[in-house]
C-alpha cells in the first residue's frame, strides 16, 4: 500500500491510527489478565450485598469520587493517615472502580468502621455541624426514600461483568463455600429486594427506622469500605511478593 | 525521498510531493540534539528494561536486576513468624526485585523520619503516663504525635482542638474533651481502654415512664441539680421522687459515675446537648424532656486496629492532657 493512499482517504487514516493506538494500550492492559499475582492472594474479599450495592450507586451518583479517592498508595505518609496500602484484590469487584484521581477530601478506602453510623449520617447532611472548617456540601436530599426495585436488574447487570451473584444452586453453593452461607444468601439474585429490606433493618444506618433511604444504603456502603481484609493475618512483605 | 527537478546546490531538499502543480514541502534533517535525544530515550529504556519490572512473558513478567532489601519476619514451614522466646518476631533481611511495595517497607523501616520516630517510641517504650507528660522532651514528641493522630482519627468527631460538638441535637453532639469533667474516667488507663475498645453508651428511653406533667417535674429536678436560674422549685421538688429511676446510673444525687460512663449532672457542663445555648428556663426543660423522653444512643469506634497500642499510648497522654488535672 502506498503511503499516498492513506494519506487522501481519511477514513483508512482514522483506521489505521485506531489500531496503532489500540495496540499501545493492549500491550500494557492484556498482559495483566495473565501475569499471576496481578490480584493477590488473599481472604476476606467479597463481592458488596445488595444494600451496599445500591450505596455505592448513591456514591457514584453524588460523584463523591471527584473528591475523595478510594487508593491508598504504598508511602509512610498515607499509612500514617489512612492505614494499609490498597490491594488490587480489594476493587476486583468494583464496577467500575472508585479509585479516584483526586483529593479535596480525605481518602475514603479505608473509611469504613472509622466513624459512628450516627457522625456519617449528620456529617452527609451537613458536614460543617461536625467539622466547621470542612469544604464538603451537605447532601439532606439523601434521608429520601431509597428506589430498590430494581435491584435485581442491577446485580443481573454486574453479574454479566464477572461479579459472583448467583443464580442457581451451583453458583449458590459455591458462592457458599467461598464467602460463608451469610453472605452467599445476600448473593442470590432473585432474592435481592428482600435482602436489600433485611439488611437495612439489621442495624440502625441512618437514625430513621421507619423507611429505607438512600442514606441507609450510602452508610452501609460507606461503612463496608476497606475492612474486608484482616492485615493483621499477613506478614509485613507478604503482599510485595505479587508485584 | 526524490530530489525535485530544480534542486540546485546549496538548496534545500524537498519530498518530491507537489499539490496544486507547484507547492512543495521541505524535506530538511532533524536538528542533532533532538536526533541524538531520541537515541538517549532508547538507551534509557534499555537500560530501564535490564533494571526494573517490564516485560510481561507467559504468566510473570522480566523483574529486572535492581533489588529492594528490608526486614521481614522469618517464617517457619506454615507461614507464620518464627518467635522468639521472649515474644519477639525474629526478622531477617529479605531482598526482592525492585518494586514499590518493597519500597515502601523499606521506607517504613529507614527512612530518616521513621528512625527518628522509632529512635523516640523506643524511648517512651517502658516510661509510664505520668513520666512521659513530666519530662518535657517526651511530652513534647507525645504531643507532636498525638496532635497529628487526633487530627486524623479523632477530631471529625471531637474537634481539632478537642472542644467537641455540643448542639440541641443529641444525635449530632460529641463530648468535649478540653473540659476536665470526663463522662468515663479521665485515668491514662481509662482512655487508653476506651480508645482500644470504643464506647457504646446507652441511656434508655424512659418516654413510656415519665409523661407530661410528670416529665416537665422531672425536668425540671433534673435542672435544679445544677442551679439553673428560673427552676421552679416546687415542681423540682415533685420530681425529685421520680429521680430514683435516674440514680442507678447517675447517682442519688445526679453526681454521675464514671464507671457506666453517666454523666454529672450537678455541674453547669452538658455533653450531649446544649442546654446552657437554650436561652429561656422553658427551652432548657424541652431538652431535657427530649433526652429523658428518648434516651441517648452514643457510640465510639475502636481504635486498635488503626493504631499501635504505642500510638494510643501517646494519644492518651495528649488526649488526657486537652481536659487539665
Amino acid at each position: 500500500m502506498k503511503h499516498e493512499s492513506i494519506e487522501i482517504n481519511s477514513a483508512l487514516l482514522i483506521i489505521l491510527t485506531l489500531l496503532v493506538i489500540s495496540i499501545g494500550g493492549l500491550v500494557e492492559i492484556v498482559p495483566l489478565f495473565h501475569i499471576k499475582g496481578t490480584v493477590e492472594k488473599v481472604d476476606g474479599i467479597h463481592p458488596y450485598t445488595p444494600l451496599e450495592q445500591l450505596g455505592r450507586d448513591v456514591y457514584v451518583r453524588e460523584g463523591c469520587y471527584l473528591c475523595h479517592s478510594q487508593m491508598i498508595r504504598p508511602f509512610r505518609d498515607e499509612q500514617l493517615r489512612y492505614g494499609h496500602y490498597s490491594l488490587a484484590a480489594e476493587s476486583q469487584y468494583d464496577h467500575p472502580f472508585q479509585w479516584g484521581s483526586k483529593r479535596t477530601g480525605p481518602d475514603l478506602a479505608r473509611v469504613g468502621g472509622k466513624y459512628s453510623n450516627e457522625w456519617m449520617t449528620q456529617h452527609l447532611i451537613h458536614p460543617q455541624s461536625l467539622v466547621p472548617e470542612s469544604i464538603m456540601p451537605s447532601y439532606p436530599w439523601l434521608m429520601q426514600p431509597l428506589k430498590y426495585d430494581d435491584i435485581e436488574a442491577r446485580m443481573r447487570a454486574l453479574r454479566a461483568v464477572g461479579v459472583p451473584y448467583s443464580t442457581n444452586q451451583a453458583e449458590y453453593d459455591a458462592n457458599v463455600q467461598k464467602f460463608g452461607k451469610a453472605l452467599a444468601d445476600q448473593f442470590v439474585i432473585s432474592n435481592g429486594v428482600a435482602s436489600v429490606k433485611a439488611e437495612a433493618a439489621s442495624q440502625n444506618w441512618d437514625g430513621n427506622p421507619k423507611e429505607i433511604t438512600q442514606m441507609d444504603a450510602l452508610v452501609a456502603y460507606l461503612q463496608v469500605l476497606g475492612t474486608m481484609v484482616d492485615f493483621s493475618k499477613y506478614n509485613q512483605g507478604y503482599f510485595s511478593t505479587f508485584r | 525521498m526524490s530530489q525535485s527537478p530544480e534542486n540546485k546546490k546549496g538548496q534545500v531538499e524537498t519530498t518530491g510531493h507537489v499539490w496544486d502543480g507547484d507547492l512543495r514541502e521541505y524535506n530538511n534533517p532533524l536538528p542533532r540534539w533532538w536526533l541524538w535525544g531520541f537515541y538517549g530515550t532508547i538507551i534509557f529504556a534499555v537500560v530501564y528494561w535490564i533494571l526494573y519490572p517490564a516485560w510481561p512473558y507467559a504468566d510473570t513478567f522480566t523483574k529486572g536486576v535492581a533489588t529492594v532489601s528490608f526486614q521481614a519476619p522469618v517464617l517457619d514451614k506454615e507461614g507464620k513468624p518464627v518467635k522468639a522466646a521472649d515474644g519477639t518476631v525474629e526478622m531477617q533481611t529479605k531482598t526482592e526485585h525492585w518494586n514499590s511495595r518493597a519500597l515502601f517497607y523499606q521506607e517504613m523501616q529507614t527512612s530518616p523520619s521513621a528512625l527518628a520516630q522509632q529512635e523516640w517510641l523506643a524511648k517512651v517504650k517502658d516510661m509510664s503516663f505520668e513520666q512521659i507528660a513530666a519530662n518535657p522532651d517526651t511530652l513534647n514528641f507525645a504531643n507532636a504525635m498525638g496532635h497529628a493522630l487526633f487530627g486524623d482519627h479523632c477530631a471529625a468527631c471531637h474537634g481539632t482542638g478537642g472542644q467537641g460538638v455540643l448542639s440541641m441535637n443529641p444525635e449530632a453532639s460529641y463530648p468535649n474533651l478540653t473540659d476536665n469533667a470526663w463522662i468515663h474516667g479521665g485515668d491514662y488507663t481509662k482512655i487508653v481502654q476506651d480508645m482500644t475498645n470504643g464506647i457504646k453508651g446507652n441511656m434508655p428511653a424512659f418516654g413510656a415512664l415519665f409523661k407530661g406533667e410528670k416529665l416537665t417535674d422531672l425536668a425540671q429536678y433534673v435542672l435544679s441539680l445544677s442551679h439553673q436560674p428560673g427552676v421552679n422549685e416546687e415542681a423540682a421538688n415533685r420530681g425529685k421522687a421520680s429521680f430514683a429511676t435516674c440514680a442507678g446510673c447517675h447517682g442519688a444525687n445526679g453526681e454521675g459515675n464514671q464507671m457506666i460512663g453517666a454523666p454529672n449532672l450537678t455541674d453547669k457542663i452538658w455533653d450531649f446537648v446544649d442546654v446552657s445555648g437554650a436561652p429561656t428556663i422553658d427551652g432548657k426543660l424541652k431538652l431535657v424532656e427530649g433526652v429523658i423522653d428518648h434516651g441517648l444512643q452514643h457510640q465510639m469506634p475502636k481504635f486498635s486496629d488503626r493504631l499501635t497500642p504505642e500510638q494510643i499510648r501517646l494519644l492518651a497522654v495528649y488526649v488526657r492532657q486537652l481536659g487539665g488535672t
